[in-house]
């Protein structure tokens, strides 16, 4: 069974499913298989793996940041698929890769896809594919039994949200304010995303949605997914192991700040 | 006009504004309504008399079009085989033919509502162009430009600022153009109910390749009237430089269907195209996806963006038009690199031999006459576009020299 629509299927009607970014290879490659898992231990649902690009113009410092790093340690995407191959050894959580097209297309589309599944990944959040252009590998994600999904964003207009819920698979990530991605104050996202999510709720029927971009907090997460099915993060958490790295307790660090994004204090 | 063959086969882009396997529109879903809108008022401002007549005006009164073309006797006597002839789009004002883009985009993104003007630039030129555009019609004009080209190009950042423009220093990556590309971007996506991205080149998401051809076409349609009346026919070579391709593009498009034209492309080659430090994106490059199009790219086998590397900041980009990377699986257009050196050399020889100072970009083009004089015969025309001037170079060039003279 897919394992995204698995841990939908299995939440509690309370409950905000969490989806949590790490940058592959960040802060180092040896770390990123016992990230995810400590994250999974810590409450995170979905884990959505950032392949580095060096050119990531949908992101903020941040992310930019963390991607360089990555780079400079040396990733590529067969390490990629080493990592997700090793968690799969031991966890059985949803995993996306998330990145952009441009070193999908170089490793080979049919390639790609064909690797991802065999590994054991169950989604793909491609930020430069909009819905007329993932012709590019559609088919082949499909054919692979890999979602696509699609981002929605308060500039989306209702026509283009029935579209990309139409075309994706997993859920529909819903970027909270148009910008890059990045933590952001709160109050400022939370006050001017509702009106979003009901826009989101009333168009996008057919698959969850997740809400995604400024949040770094249980009460960020808490108000801004309060009419969503998850919460997204990111930015907050390279910037946690950005303060802690190489410190001896940086993932422990860490780990207590995912546990209170999921559980609060 | 009897020698012609006239096929008119060539019709790019397709209504998904892709040029054979090139185009697209590879941006983030935020982008979609900015590049829709931007399709739909392109489309009709086109069309529309009222805003093709304010336009026309401008190219005349401001800009100082039709730009002259010249016959270059000395520079021919030198070579003593084809005549050539220089579209002399250096004499346009601010200095080179992005000028013409950046007013038509302004009169578009006026027309638009839109009072915040964002561009990128390398070289400057198009940075230049844009204050001024600005400066013109009293919008608000922001330009990214990498920290490296900031210090390469210090003269056009004065220019910039002189005329109110704010410039951003982009220290990411290279600190290059393709930078301040990425950061012009992001920029976009943050405001893009407000803001208007002046591309400037034949880069990025459909509509924009297609919409700065438009706007830079006049540069081929001046000059093949031109050539007519003073030859009373097609030129048999038309040569420019290729960075991105926004004055190769211009310059060539009215002649595509003119087979008996051959059309060469000429890139920068840095320090040779196999040395690692090139910009011969079309020489060395593979198919691939930046800044909003599927073109071909210097990149690494993990599909990561090289650095390029050319002394000429205007060229300096691991990217080009996806109308090029067409017109070179095409065969219609043939693409060569020259080296830094060459580039230079061909700055002196120009200077020398006709008083005029090319910009380096423009000095490309011009290098590449060595290996293509020789095969010419003294029957035949070499039309080059003379993209730009030299001024804003004197820096790197005297540099150059003084080095070379040490």
């Amino acid at each position: 069974m897919n394992r995204i629509q698995h841990v939908f299927d299995n939440k509690k009607p309370d409950e905000k499913l969490m989806s949590l970014f790490i940058t592959a290879g960040y802060p180092d490659l040896e770390s990123t298989v016992d990230l995810i898992l400590g994250f999974e231990k810590n409450g995170a649902d979905i884990i959505e793996l950032g392949m580095p690009f060096s050119d990531p113009l949908a992101d903020g410092p941040t992310i930019q940041y963390s991607s360089d790093v990555a780079i400079k340690n040396g990733i590529t995407m067969n390490k990629i698929f080493e990592m997700v191959e090793k968690v799969r050894e031991s966890s059985e959580i949803p995993i996306i890769l998330m990145g952009y097209m441009n070193p999908v297309l170089r490793y080979g589309v049919n390639r790609f896809t064909r690797k991802a599944a065999e590994v054991g990944v169950d989604g793909l959040i491609i930020p430069d594919i909009p819905i007329e252009e993932d012709g590019i590998i559609k088919k082949q994600a499909e054919e692979n039994g890999l979602d696509i999904i699609h981002l929605v964003a308060p500039n989306t207009s209702d026509e283009r949200m029935k579209l990309a819920d139409e075309n994706s698979q997993g859920f529909v990530y819903c970027v909270s304010v148009t910008g890059v991605t990045g933590a952001r104050d709160g109050d400022e996202v939370s006050k001017s995303v509702d009106r979003f999510i009901e826009r989101v709720r009333a168009n996008i029927t057919l698959n969850p949605v997740m809400v995604g971009f400024g949040i770094r907090s249980h009460q960020d997460a808490q108000n801004i997914a309060l009419n969503a099915d998850g919460f997204i993060v990111g930015s907050a958490l390279i910037d946690t192991i950005k303060q802690h790295y190489p410190k001896e307790n940086w993932q422990s660090e860490l780990m207590s700040f995912v546990h209170s994004l999921k559980f609060g204090k | 006009m009897s020698t012609q063959t006239k096929t008119k086969t060539y019709n790019y882009p397709d209504d998904r504004g892709y040029y054979g396997q090139f185009g697209g529109k590879f941006v983030p879903e935020i982008l979609i309504p900015a590049i829709q809108e931007l399709e739909a008022e392109f489309n009709k401002a086109k069309n529309d008399p009222v805003f093709n007549e304010e336009l026309a005006g401008l190219l005349d009164e401001y800009v100082g079009r039709p730009t002259k073309l010249t016959y270059a006797n000395r520079l021919t006597e030198h070579y003593g085989k084809a005549k050539i002839y220089l579209k002399r789009e250096d004499l346009c004002h601010t200095g080179a033919h992005k000028i013409n883009n950046a007013i038509g985009q302004v009169l578009l993104a006026r027309r638009m509502g839109k009072k915040r003007i964002i561009a990128e630039t390398g070289a400057g030129q198009h940075g230049v162009a844009t204050a001024t555009a600005c400066a013109k019609f009293g919008l608000d004009c922001i330009v990214y430009m990498g920290e490296e080209d900031m210090v390469r190009q210090k003269l056009n950042v004065d220019r910039m600022r002189l005329m109110g423009a704010e410039v951003r220093s982009v220290t990411s990556g290279s600190r290059t153009l393709k930078d301040a590309t990425n950061e012009a971007i992001r920029d976009w996506v943050t405001n893009v109910d407000t803001t208007f991205y002046i591309i400037g080149s034949v880069v990025g998401p459909h509509p924009y390749p297609m919409m700065v051809r438009h706007f830079h076409e006049v540069i081929g349609n001046e000059a093949k009237q031109q050539i007519h009346k003073v030859e009373s026919r097609n030129p048999d070579y038309l040569l420019a430089c290729v960075g991105g391709g926004s004055n190769a593009i211009g310059f060539f498009y009215p002649f595509i269907d003119d087979e008996s034209v051959d059309i060469i492309g000429i890139e920068a080659a840095g320090f040779g195209v196999d040395s690692g430090k090139t910009a011969a994106t079309m020489t060395k490059g593979t198919p691939g996806i930046l800044h909003g199009s599927l073109s071909y790219l210097l990149q690494s086998d993990e599909g990561q963006i090289e650095l390029a590397h050319s002394i000429s900041a205007g060229l300096d980009y691991p990217g080009v038009g996806p109308e090029h990377a067409h017109l070179k699986d095409l065969g219609r257009v043939k693409y060569h690199a020259v080296t830094d050196e060459e580039a230079m050399n061909a700055v002196k020889l120009l200077s020398e031999t006709e008083g005029i100072i090319p910009a380096l970009e423009t000095a490309h083009a011009f290098a590449w006459l060595e290996k293509l004089m020789p095969e010419t015969s003294e029957d035949e025309i070499v039309m080059i576009n003379l993209s730009g001037r030299g001024d804003k170079d004197m820096g790197t060039i005297s540099e150059y020299i003084r080095e070379e003279n040490n």
